[in-house]
C-alpha cells in the first residue's frame, strides 16, 4: 500500500467514525498521524492544529488539506480531502434518500415532530457553552449581543457580522499592544 | 447548469467564512440556502440538522451533500459538498506558507478576540429562529422541556438524546 492511498485511508476512518464533527476528530487524527503512522512529531502535530483551528471551515478538512500538503504536496491535499468527506457524503446520500421515501409516512413525521425541538434546546446549550468558555468582559458582551441582534432583529447576513467582528478584535488587540507599550 | 454554479458559489460563500465550526454554520445555511434560496424549507432545515447530529461527520458536510441532493440528485450532491470545501484548498495552503515564512498566526488569533464571542451570537439567532419553528404548541414545549432536562441535568450524547425525543414525539403525536 503506498504512503499516499494509506494517508487517504486514515482520514476515510476519521471521516466515518467521528460524531458531533470538530474538535471530537482530533484525538483520533492525533493517533493516526503521531502514533500509528509517524507522520509527524507531537509537537509538530499540536502546531498544525493551532492554525488550522483558527481557519474558516471544517477542521478535519482543514487538517487533512494542511497534512496532505506538508506531506506529499498537492494530491495529499486531494488525497486527504476526499478522504474526509466521502463518508460523510455517502452517509448523507442515503439519508437524503431515506428522508425523501418516507417523509410522507405519519410516524416519521411524528417522529420528527418529536425530535424538531429538541433540536432548538441542543442548539441552545451549544451557545450555553460556548459563553461559558469565554470570559464575561463587556466586550464579549457587547459582540455576542450585537451579532445576536444583528442577525435575529436586523436580518443581516452573518458575513459581515463575523468580519466586523474579526476587525473589532483585531483592533482591540492592537489597542493592548500600544498600551502596553506606553507604560 | 446555472443552478450548480448558484449552489457550488453559494457553498464556496459558506465555506469560506464557517469560522467557529459546527453550529456556527446553521445562520448561513439559514440565510443562504432557506431565506435567500429557498432551496430548503424551515422545516427541512431542523430535520437536517437531526439527520446530520445522528450521523458521523461535520454538519457543514452533511448539510451540503443533504441539500445538493435534494436539489437534483448526486451531481448537485457533489457539486455542493466540493463548494464547500473549495475555498479551504487555497485558505489552508496560502496560510501554510505564510506561516512557514512568518512563523506567525498572531493577527489571526487577534480576530478570534472578536469571532468567538460573535459565534455565540450567532448559535443564539439559530436557536431563536429554530424555537419559533419548532416549539408551536403545548406538546412541543413538553418536548422542549423533556429534552432540556436530558441536556442540562444529565449529559447524555446528543444522539441518544435525538433517539430519546423522536422516540417518545412518535408516541405522543401519533396518539
Amino acid at each position: 500500500m503506498t504512503k499516499l492511498f494509506k494517508f487517504f485511508v486514515v482520514f476515510l476512518r476519521i471521516g466515518a467514525f467521528t460524531f458531533g464533527g470538530g474538535l471530537a476528530m482530533l484525538p483520533l487524527i492525533e493517533r493516526e498521524i503521531v502514533d500509528n503512522n509517524g507522520w509527524m512529531t507531537r509537537e509538530e502535530f499540536i502546531d498544525v492544529i493551532a492554525v488550522t483551528q483558527c481557519m474558516p471551515g471544517v477542521i478535519a478538512v482543514n487538517t487533512a488539506i494542511y497534512l496532505g500538503y506538508q506531506l506529499f504536496g498537492i494530491w495529499g491535499t486531494i488525497f486527504g480531502a476526499l478522504g474526509a468527506i466521502l463518508p460523510s457524503f455517502i452517509i448523507m446520500v442515503l439519508a437524503a434518500e431515506f428522508f425523501i421515501a418516507f417523509r410522507d409516512n405519519s410516524i416519521v413525521q411524528a417522529v420528527f415532530m418529536g425530535v424538531r425541538p429538541a433540536i432548538a434546546v441542543l442548539i441552545f446549550s451549544a451557545a450555553v457553552r460556548l459563553g461559558k468558555a469565554v470570559d464575561r468582559t463587556a466586550h464579549n458582551i457587547l459582540i455576542a449581543l450585537g451579532s445576536l441582534i444583528s442577525i435575529s432583529l436586523l436580518g443581516i447576513h452573518p458575513i459581515p457580522v463575523i468580519v466586523v467582528a474579526a476587525l473589532i478584535g483585531i483592533v482591540k488587540a492592537r489597542g493592548y499592544e500600544k498600551n502596553e507599550n506606553a507604560d | 447548469m446555472k443552478m450548480l454554479i448558484e449552489l457550488f458559489y453559494t457553498f464556496s460563500k459558506i465555506g469560506a467564512f464557517n469560522f467557529g465550526g459546527g453550529y456556527a454554520i446553521l445562520p448561513f445555511i439559514e440565510k443562504e440556502i432557506v431565506i435567500n434560496n429557498g432551496w430548503l424549507s424551515r422545516y427541512d432545515f431542523i430535520d437536517l440538522v437531526a439527520l446530520s447530529q445522528i450521523t458521523p461527520g461535520p454538519i457543514s458536510i452533511n448539510s451540503a451533500t443533504f441539500i445538493g441532493y435534494r436539489l437534483a440528485g448526486l451531481v448537485s450532491a457533489t457539486v455542493g459538498t466540493l463548494g464547500l470545501v473549495f475555498p479551504a484548498f487555497f485558505i489552508v495552503i496560502l496560510v501554510a506558507k505564510a506561516i512557514k515564512k512568518y512563523r506567525s498566526c498572531d493577527w489571526m488569533e487577534c480576530a478570534f478576540l472578536g469571532i468567538r464571542p460573535a459565534v455565540i451570537g450567532l448559535i443564539t439567532a439559530s436557536t431563536l429562529s429554530i424555537g419559533r419553528t419548532a416549539i408551536i404548541d403545548i406538546k412541543s414545549v413538553l418536548m422542549a422541556g423533556f429534552t432540556a432536562v436530558l441536556v442540562f441535568k444529565t449529559r447524555l450524547n446528543p444522539i441518544l438524546i435525538i433517539i430519546s425525543a423522536g422516540v417518545l414525539g412518535g408516541l405522543i403525536y401519533s396518539l
